[in-house]
């Protein structure tokens, strides 16, 4: 069948099998960041946005994207680039592998709520599973990113 | 994994149900339970253009497409104004928020798993569930019923004045829930429903009076231990028969002294 959506702002157009998962669909358009971690939607590591909001690419259907905007990390490089600098400055990743559907998420989540508390961050993220950490580099860094970001604004509106 | 040969996005309720009635063919929700089976499927007929995926409010009730997603309900203003933020409390366990933007209440209706926290939440209301062929009917009756190839269309609550709370008990936040517990009192009416058993969620009423009087640290606890003593128990990896029922004991008591302003848990 054929499938027209848009991926990070372009659109594509293919042939696909009916039962392609999402997640098969965008590696093989060079979204590497796309990771199959559990494939039984637990761990977010495949996450990627549709119409902006977050969703598991491991158990969606292509073809259910059909007519939609995905954006994968690679499409958000820009968005991602202001806070990840503050995930790394603490050593949160170890292996890295869980870094891209983390990062989706905490894009999504500073999209829907710009000043979420602690325990917003962590309701937010729980569907995101890191097997190295504790998560809480992750948490001190995207305290940090939050704190310094307020601090900017602070110095501007001064 | 599923196999899927064949995909089609309804046009109709009527190209979806007749669709349907081939053994083969499976209605697909948010697809995050169904993908995890091991089925060949025909045709996998998606809802996703029917319109379904919106929360309606009136004065006298709610009702939700089968394609809501969890997400939308957990966060929905007047769901949760009148549940008292049990619809946000219920669902946000539920794995993730990129699951929850994923698995609809249709789905989750239609499968009645006794993990649900869905059943258990909404068996606390006045719910209805709409069939495209059989109609209307309470929820508790639908929880009963055999599987068959009709279609789920929407959900309805009704909105008579009451209060509810909720609690739930996890290993670890996101998991399976080990017991789940919602209480309500609706026109001066509790109902006690406890879920993951691990069996399907079940209503327990009042019916010996122990509420009779009002809540209090006394009638929480006998009413508690009426309701855990009725409540059949089973035990899987995540937690004993035993240790569920003396959850369900505890689980209860504490919605009741919620419910009865005593004391928060939330
Ligand atoms: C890993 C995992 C963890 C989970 N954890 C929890 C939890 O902690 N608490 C909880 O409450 N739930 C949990 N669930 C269940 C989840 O919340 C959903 O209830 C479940 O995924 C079904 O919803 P779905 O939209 O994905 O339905 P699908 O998987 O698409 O469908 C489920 C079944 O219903 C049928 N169906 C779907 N829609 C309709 C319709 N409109 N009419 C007729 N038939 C229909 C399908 O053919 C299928 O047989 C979990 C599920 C998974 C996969
Ligand atoms: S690979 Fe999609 S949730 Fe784990
Ligand atoms: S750093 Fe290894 S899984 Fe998160």
């Amino acid at each position: 069948m054929e499938l027209t959506l848009t991926l990070n702002g372009k659109p594509v157009t293919e042939q696909i099998e009916p039962g392609l998962l999402l997640i098969d669909f965008l590696r093989s358009h060079g979204c590497y960041s796309v990771k199959r971690g559990c494939e039984t939607s637990n761990c977010g590591l495949c996450t990627v946005f549709l119409d902006g909001r977050p969703v598991l690419s491991c158990s969606l259907l292509a073809a259910r994207a059909a007519g939609h905007h995905i954006q994968t990390l690679e499409g958000l490089q820009e968005e991602a680039a202001d806070f990840v600098g503050f995930i790394a400055d603490q050593g949160a990743d170890q292996c890295g592998f869980c870094n891209p559907g983390f990062v989706m998420n905490t894009l999504a989540l500073l999209r829907e709520n710009p000043d979420p508390s602690d325990d917003e961050i962590r309701a937010y993220l729980a569907g995101n599973l890191c097997r190295c950490s504790g998560y809480e580099g992750q948490l001190r860094g995207i305290r940090n990113y939050l704190n310094s970001r307020k601090k900017e604004g602070g110095a501007h509106g001064a | 994994m599923i196999n899927i040969q064949k995909y089609v996005q309804a046009e109709s309720l009527e190209e979806a149900y007749q669709l349907n009635q081939k053994r083969s063919a499976r209605i697909l929700g948010g697809m995050l339970w169904l993908k995890m089976s091991d089925n060949t499927v025909g045709t996998a007929v998606d809802l996703c253009r029917l319109g379904l995926d919106t929360i309606e409010e009136t004065e006298e009730a709610f009702s939700i497409g089968a394609m809501t997603s969890l997400r939308q309900m957990e966060l929905h203003q007047g769901l949760n104004r009148y549940t008292r933020g049990m619809a946000a409390r219920s669902l946000g366990d539920i794995v993730g928020v990129q699951f929850r933007n994923m698995a609809t209440v249709g789905g989750s209706v239609w499968g009645r798993f006794g993990f649900s926290d869905v059943l258990t939440f909404l068996l606390s209301l006045d719910t209805w569930v709409e069939l495209y062929k059989g109609g209307l009917m309470p929820l508790e009756t639908f929880v009963f019923l055999k599987r068959d190839n009709d279609l789920l269309v929407r959900i309805h609550i009704r909105k008579k004045p009451g209060v509810f709370v909720y609690q739930a008990m996890r290993n670890q936040r996101t998991d399976f829930p080990v017991l789940t517990c919602a209480l309500s009192c609706v026109q001066g009416e509790y109902r006690a429903v406890i879920g993951a058993r691990p069996g399907k969620a079940m209503v327990l009423g009042d019916e010996e009076g122990l509420l009779a009087e009002g809540i209090s640290q006394e009638s929480a606890q006998a009413f508690a231990a009426y309701a855990a003593n009725r409540t059949p128990t089973g035990t899987n990896l995540r937690g004993s028969a035993a240790y569920r029922t003396h959850l369900a004991e505890v689980l209860l008591r504490r919605n009741l002294l919620e419910l009865g302003g005593m004391q928060k848990w939330n």
